[in-house]
């Protein structure tokens, strides 16, 4: 028998443009204290701490190591860094549990974009021999994607407004998102994708607390029990994948356990409008399903946080009964590449 | 709060990497106006070439030749070129399936605007004037409206004259660091000559330089305390090598100095005595230089070295 392990807290930073006067770990320790307080418990009493962030927004090397400062690490603790978004890092901790090593994970993902260029970090995750030497950014990538949609007849710039729009104006309840409410569609940046179509460029944190089986139950009134979790990846090269499908997504969603039932809620991790497109599609969320309720990456998009805030958000909508059965996905890499999918359920009422 | 601190930072990393048979043949071919694809399993030509089949996973050597025309699978406006980009006037990024080949090669395409571009539409590669075996080697696209130009499909040894077997990537990027509440706090007191650290609200421990929290008890630190100027060396070494652009003669002594009243030791060069007579728990005081921002050194006050009772958990 597999245990049970269920995420039983979560907590976000205000997602903002710039925030100069904190350093990553001034930045997280409120968002830390906050999961911990939700559940009562303290730093020594985490069985295992997992975080991820990358050097390449902070320009520096080990930088998570310095946000360790934030959890209490000496004396030592078991501890793990994925330099991907916080949901792998949640996939690891959730491992964890699953071993029966621990009865409790502190998940956290944070990065701090605003000190970098973001459009041009994100160039440095690509294939160094044929495309990095171009430096192609991110947006340039997800208009490939895009042009490639519209071309297919998935997608038309107008639709990829009403996407954007409709993150926004979900955003409006939702205190934490850098952008809310009406926002203008704009310029292109890269054409077709307009500044609308685009996330914010952002800083933020976010953390969630993982429990296992009857510590769940104590620690949370209403526990989001990972039902099923799973990532894949698909090649590498753009030239390669069919642009307008995310097979990886799908093959996660379906080894999730995602299609075995209908879920009432979706939480996206889509920085492009035209990528919601793409996941919609893969995931077959039809229009009953609350996409993105809380403006996803579209209204904040804190990079290295932004999949583990999915993951987040899903569950405290099951925390407060606003949610029985909820998908979450997390991406990374260009245009989609990476794709982990969760499925998180509440007790029947 | 007084003003944080912010100053640029310039991160720049040429990166040397080899490459494997495949990418050595398709990279030199480029060198030489050859583009090169390799074949997978089930027949299909990869361009750009890799060493494993990407569904598969077999490792594919099947080199073909393939050709400098093709068709635009999809593409993307660019109206603002970024620095390093092909191109410094506006271009499409475009996806180009090479005739001969089954799948897309991204690189820039050279029209005059939008309207000039279309996802179908006819290009060929306009090669760099001066080529190292780089993918930079192709300028970028250019609109054709020619025939198919031969040689397509033709099976390649991949042997070239003097082949590439490594490029160098240089990278670079460009940041405005702020090191944040704490450690502003510190550097700003520097400029005054004067060291502070922060005081752990739990534990009571004063850390410097502060970093913002206590790592012992994973909370925020905020009341300022200043330390020194006076501290105990706590542990040393000698330094032997001359390190690049540093003027200091060899050998020179760095050690762990805990100032007073800090919990946490720091580091610095000991200068003012002879190397071979510092020693645990001597005593020492900062030396500023005229417009310094931290301390050129700490040199003995003179005074009877610490008890180590004194230091022992600073070590
Ligand atoms: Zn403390």
């Amino acid at each position: 028998m597999t245990r049970e392990i269920a995420v039983v807290a979560f907590a976000q930073t205000d997602h903002r443009r710039t925030s100069d006067e904190h350093s990553e770990v001034e930045m997280l320790i409120p968002v830390l204290h906050d999961v911990l307080d939700q559940t009562g418990l303290k730093t020594s009493d985490i069985g295992f701490t997992c975080s991820g962030s990358t050097d390449y927004l902070a320009g520096r090397a080990f930088s998570f190591t310095m946000a360790l400062d934030g959890v209490g690490a000496w004396p030592p603790i078991s501890e793990s860094h994925v330099e991907m978004d916080g949901a792998w890092a949640l996939y690891e901790a959730w491992t964890k549990l699953l071993t029966g090593d621990a009865d409790t994970a502190l998940v956290y993902g944070y990065g701090k974009s605003s000190p970098g260029s973001v459009r041009d970090v994100l160039t440095r995750q690509l294939d160094p021999y044929y495309l990095a030497p171009l430096w192609p950014d991110s947006v340039a990538l997800a208009a490939l994607q895009a042009q490639a949609l519209i071309d297919a007849g998935e997608t038309d710039e107008p639709a990829l407004a009403g996407v954007a729009s409709r993150s926004r104006a979900s955003a409006s309840a939702n205190s934490h998102a850098q952008l809310r409410g009406s926002v203008a569609q704009g310029d292109y940046v890269v054409r077709p994708l307009r500044t609308g179509d685009c996330p914010p460029i952002g800083d933020g944190a976010a953390a969630v607390i993982l429990a296992a089986g009857e510590r769940a139950r104590e620690l949370c009134e209403r526990p989001a029990w990972i039902r099923g979790i799973d990532h894949r990846i698909e090649a590498h090269s753009l030239g390669v994948r069919d642009l307008t499908d995310s097979p990886s997504t799908r093959l996660a969603a379906e080894r999730a356990g995602a299609f075995e039932r209908p879920v009432d809620t979706a939480e996206l991790h889509a920085p492009f409008t035209s990528q919601e497109v793409v996941l919609r599609k893969s995931l077959r969320l039809g229009d009953e399903v609350s996409v993105n309720p809380s403006g996803g990456a579209l209204a904040a998009n804190p990079v290295m946080a932004t999949g583990l805030i999915r993951i987040g958000e899903a569950a405290a909508r099951i925390h407060r009964g606003e949610s029985d059965r909820a998908l979450a996905h997390a991406t990374s890499g260009p245009c989609l590449q990476q794709n982990l999918v969760a499925v998180l359920e509440g007790d029947a009422r | 709060m007084p003003e944080v601190l912010k100053a640029p930072l310039v991160v720049e990393f040429p990166f040397t990497r080899s490459l494997g048979p495949v990418q050595s043949a398709f990279l030199t071919g480029l060198r030489e106006r050859v583009v090169l694809g390799v074949r997978t399993g089930d027949g299909r030509t990869l361009v750009p070439p890799v060493e494993y089949d990407p569904v598969t996973a077999e490792e594919i050597r099947d080199l073909v030749e393939v050709a400098p025309t093709g068709t635009v699978t999809t593409w993307a406006w660019n109206h603002e070129p970024r620095r390093g980009q092909p191109l410094d006037t506006p271009f499409a990024w475009v996806l180009v399936r090479l005739d001969g080949a089954d799948t897309g090669l991204l690189h820039a395409l050279d029209a005059p605007g939008p309207d000039a571009v279309h996802t179908g539409m006819r290009v060929r590669i306009r090669w760099a004037g001066e080529r190292s075996g780089a993918i930079t080697d192709i300028a970028c696209f250019e609109p054709y409206d020619g025939d198919p130009s031969e040689p397509t499909g033709q099976g390649h040894d991949g042997r070239f004259e003097d082949m590439v077997t490594g490029i160098v990537a240089p990278a670079r990027l460009d940041y405005v660091y702020s090191p944040g509440r704490a450690q502003s706090a510190y550097i700003n007191a520097l400029a005054e000559q004067r060291t502070v650290g922060e005081r752990c609200p739990s534990c009571r421990k004063v850390y410097v330089p502060p970093r913002g929290a206590c790592p012992t008890c994973g909370v925020a630190t905020s009341e300022q305390v200043e330390v020194g100027p006076g501290g105990t060396v706590t542990t040393y070494c000698i330094v032997n090598i001359k390190a690049k652009n540093l003027d200091i003669e060899v050998p020179y002594v760095y050690a762990h100095i805990a100032l007073d009243g800090a919990d946490l030791a720091l580091h610095g060069r000991i200068g003012g005595i002879p190397y071979d007579q510092v020693r645990m728990g001597l005593r020492v005081e900062p030396v500023w230089t005229e417009g310094g921002r931290y301390p050129e050194h700490y040199r003995p006050t003179g005074e009877p070295d610490a008890d180590y009772e004194m230091y022992k958990e600073l070590l």
